[in-house]
């Protein structure tokens, strides 16, 4: 079973060699049926304003968590958001994919703008990846029940087809099939934010919005995320909005990327310009505060390291 | 794309298993098993004789023959008779009956609605939530007891009245745990990946939301069963449940009660004993639930 998806993915994959488009997934269960071609900006959000009221006694204090954003993610790009904590990274995102419809200003999605209340439709073409993959599954459900849920929730494909379907999602996210009977709680963090990108996969979305997906996850398995999530903007033609305060990750993946100071959207360009010369202050001091191995030190180190090595041996 | 170079992953050893099956990983069951276990046993076999009543005994619990009144133990009435000659083995069989009937059912409706009304009291902002939560407030501020007779006495008596004043009253704190368990987990970020899914407040809310806290609700329930057995039973006791030609235990405790001073204890002690064992059943099992339905988180 499991070659079957695979042997369907590879042989979609010299199909697209020969006409040109490498590395394209021909998904196996049909194209999106959409009739029209998608607009090359696909996501454009203008003058969002996020405003919190917190009441604490009766009085009222207003909070402005966002400030007149605008930001665009064009088709098949990987758009960099960074900040530090508290800057308003996570609330754009929860306004774009509906989770926050308390907002002013325009998000306009592949031409049309969407409502405060997205359709269902709506929902199917943002999806998100969130931060605590322990926290974002339901702990009572196997992956498969979570899989088939969204599924048949969205009428993706036909029931008869639902576990074809979830093998082919697991093989997407390079998961073993069996794991589709494990509970999240037998599952190791990269697993799960695996099942978790799975899930956001399986509606079979234009935009994915990963809201700091590696945060909680230690360097190896991060890596291992992040050349995933490049793998599916390459092969699906996927654009991702990456929320990040790890700039590394940012710098190494994203084409284009936004920088975001307490609410206010202070620079904006492709990303080797905004980490070589970076306009604004503040960008200035967040990339100095990316912490370097300086070379020196590190050979310092090794020289220190040799002699003692062969003391002991 | 300025990069598309790949970063290296540390690769694991291929031969280690990184991938655990649901059926190979050991769970501490045994213990809750053995209490569940210990408890069905004990509870089916009270409810089995209940049931097959008619099997287990030929006579009928209301027949009256003052002939044989206050006979002790004998083959022919396995625990004597009461004062009017009835047989107590068959009262105690029938009596069950409605007893347990009235006092599961009693439990069941208040789970199911206080269940509901607290999620959607949790998991909704507004008007509602704040009507509910008031309405429980109006209903837990009178005694519990006071309450119940009250409404017995409205609807008059009968295991259909008991069974309505028993709901009504208790959904109160079925609604308060499943409240607080659903503020705790509406603000888990499964609930708000649920949404970002696309599925509706009620999808999430019968789907995702009740499933993940109806444990508690249980648990509670099991121990409310024990408590409307003893209020069915406490009601009947003073003349204010179950109408007396049916047969029923608080009925029976308080016809021996009268001979308690002469030391006949039979009468009073025999029903009590059973709804301990009850109680005991119901205990174990829901000693039993809380362990085996807590969710790994």
């Amino acid at each position: 079973m499991t070659t079957a998806w695979s042997d369907m993915i590879v042989s979609a994959e010299s199909k697209a060699e020969k006409d040109g488009t490498e590395g394209r997934i021909v998904n196996p269960f049909g194209e999106d049926s959409r009739p029209h071609a998608h607009a090359t900006r696909l996501l454009d959000v203008q003058d969002l304003n996020i405003e919190f009221v917190t009441k604490v006694h009766g009085k009222k204090t207003r909070f402005k968590a966002v400030k007149d954003a605008d930001l665009h993610v064009d088709l098949g790009e990987i758009v960099g958001l960074v900040g530090e904590s508290g800057s308003g990274k996570s609330t754009i995102s929860r306004a774009v994919v509906g989770l926050n419809d308390n907002y002013s200003g325009r998000i306009v999605f592949d031409g049309r703008e969407l409502g405060h209340k997205h359709s269902r439709e709506q929902w199917r073409e943002i999806q998100m990846v969130f931060q605590d993959p322990y926290a974002s599954l339901d702990p009572r459900l196997t992956v498969r029940k979570m899989l088939r849920e969204v599924i048949l929730y969205h009428k993706v494909v036909m029931v008869a087809e639902a576990d074809d379907y979830c093998e082919y999602l697991m093989n997407l996210v390079e998961l073993p099939v069996e794991l589709l009977d494990a509970l999240p709680g037998e599952m190791s963090g990269g697993q799960r934010q695996r099942v978790a990108i799975a899930r956001a996969l399986a509606v079979r979305p234009w935009l994915l919005i990963a809201d700091e997906p590696t945060a909680a996850l230690d360097v190896s398995v991060q890596a291992g995320i992040i050349n995933l999530l490049m793998d599916l903007n390459k092969r699906l033609d996927l654009s991702i909005l990456f929320i990040s305060h790890d700039l590394n990750i940012v710098r190494s993946i994203c084409e284009r990327t936004y920088v975001i100071y307490h609410g206010d959207l202070v620079e904006e360009g492709p990303t080797e310009q905004v980490f070589s010369h970076p306009s604004n202050a503040y960008t200035k001091r967040l990339i100095d505060a990316i912490p370097k191995l300086s070379s020196k030190y590190v050979e310092q180190l090794a020289q220190q390291d040799k002699p003692s090595n062969e003391e002991k041996a | 794309m300025p990069e598309t170079k790949k970063i290296p992953v540390a690769q694991a050893n291929k031969n280690y298993a990184r991938i655990r099956l649901t059926g190979s990983k050991p769970r501490k069951r045994s213990h809750a098993n053995a209490e569940i276990v210990i408890g069905c046993v004990l509870l089916g076999i009270i409810a089995l004789m209940v049931i097959f009543a008619p099997l287990l005994t030929s006579y009928d619990p209301t027949h009256q023959s003052l002939r044989e009144a206050m006979l002790g133990s004998s083959p022919e009435h396995l625990l004597g008779t009461d004062q009017y000659g009835r047989d107590i083995w068959a009262r105690l069989l029938y009596g069950g009956r409605i007893d347990l009937f009235v006092a599961i059912m009693a439990v069941l409706t208040p789970l199911v609605i206080g269940t509901i009304l607290g999620a959607v009291a949790g998991y909704f902002d507004g008007i509602v939530p704040t009507v509910i939560m008031r309405l429980a407030d109006l209903v837990s501020s009178f005694p519990f007891y006071v309450l119940v007779i009250v409404l017995v006495f409205v609807l008059g008596n009968g295991g259909t009245s008991i069974f309505i004043a028993i709901s009504a009253v208790s959904w109160v704190p079925y609604t308060r745990i499943s409240r607080g368990e659903t503020l705790i987990l509406r603000d888990r970020e499964f609930i708000a990946s649920c949404k970002a899914s696309g599925f509706s407040d009620i999808w999430v809310l019968f789907r995702h939301v009740i499933p993940n806290i109806a444990s508690q609700g249980i648990v509670y329930a099991m121990s409310d069963i024990v408590m409307n057995l003893g209020i069915i039973v406490t009601l009947s006791y003073f003349g204010l449940g179950i109408v007396p030609p049916t047969p029923d235990w608080g009925q029976m405790m308080n016809d021996g009660q009268q001979f308690l001073a002469a030391g006949v204890y039979s009468l009073t002690v025999i029903p009590t004993i059973v709804i301990i064992l009850i109680s005991l059943a119901l205990s174990f099992i829901g000693d039993g639930l809380a362990n085996v339905l807590k969710v790994r988180r």
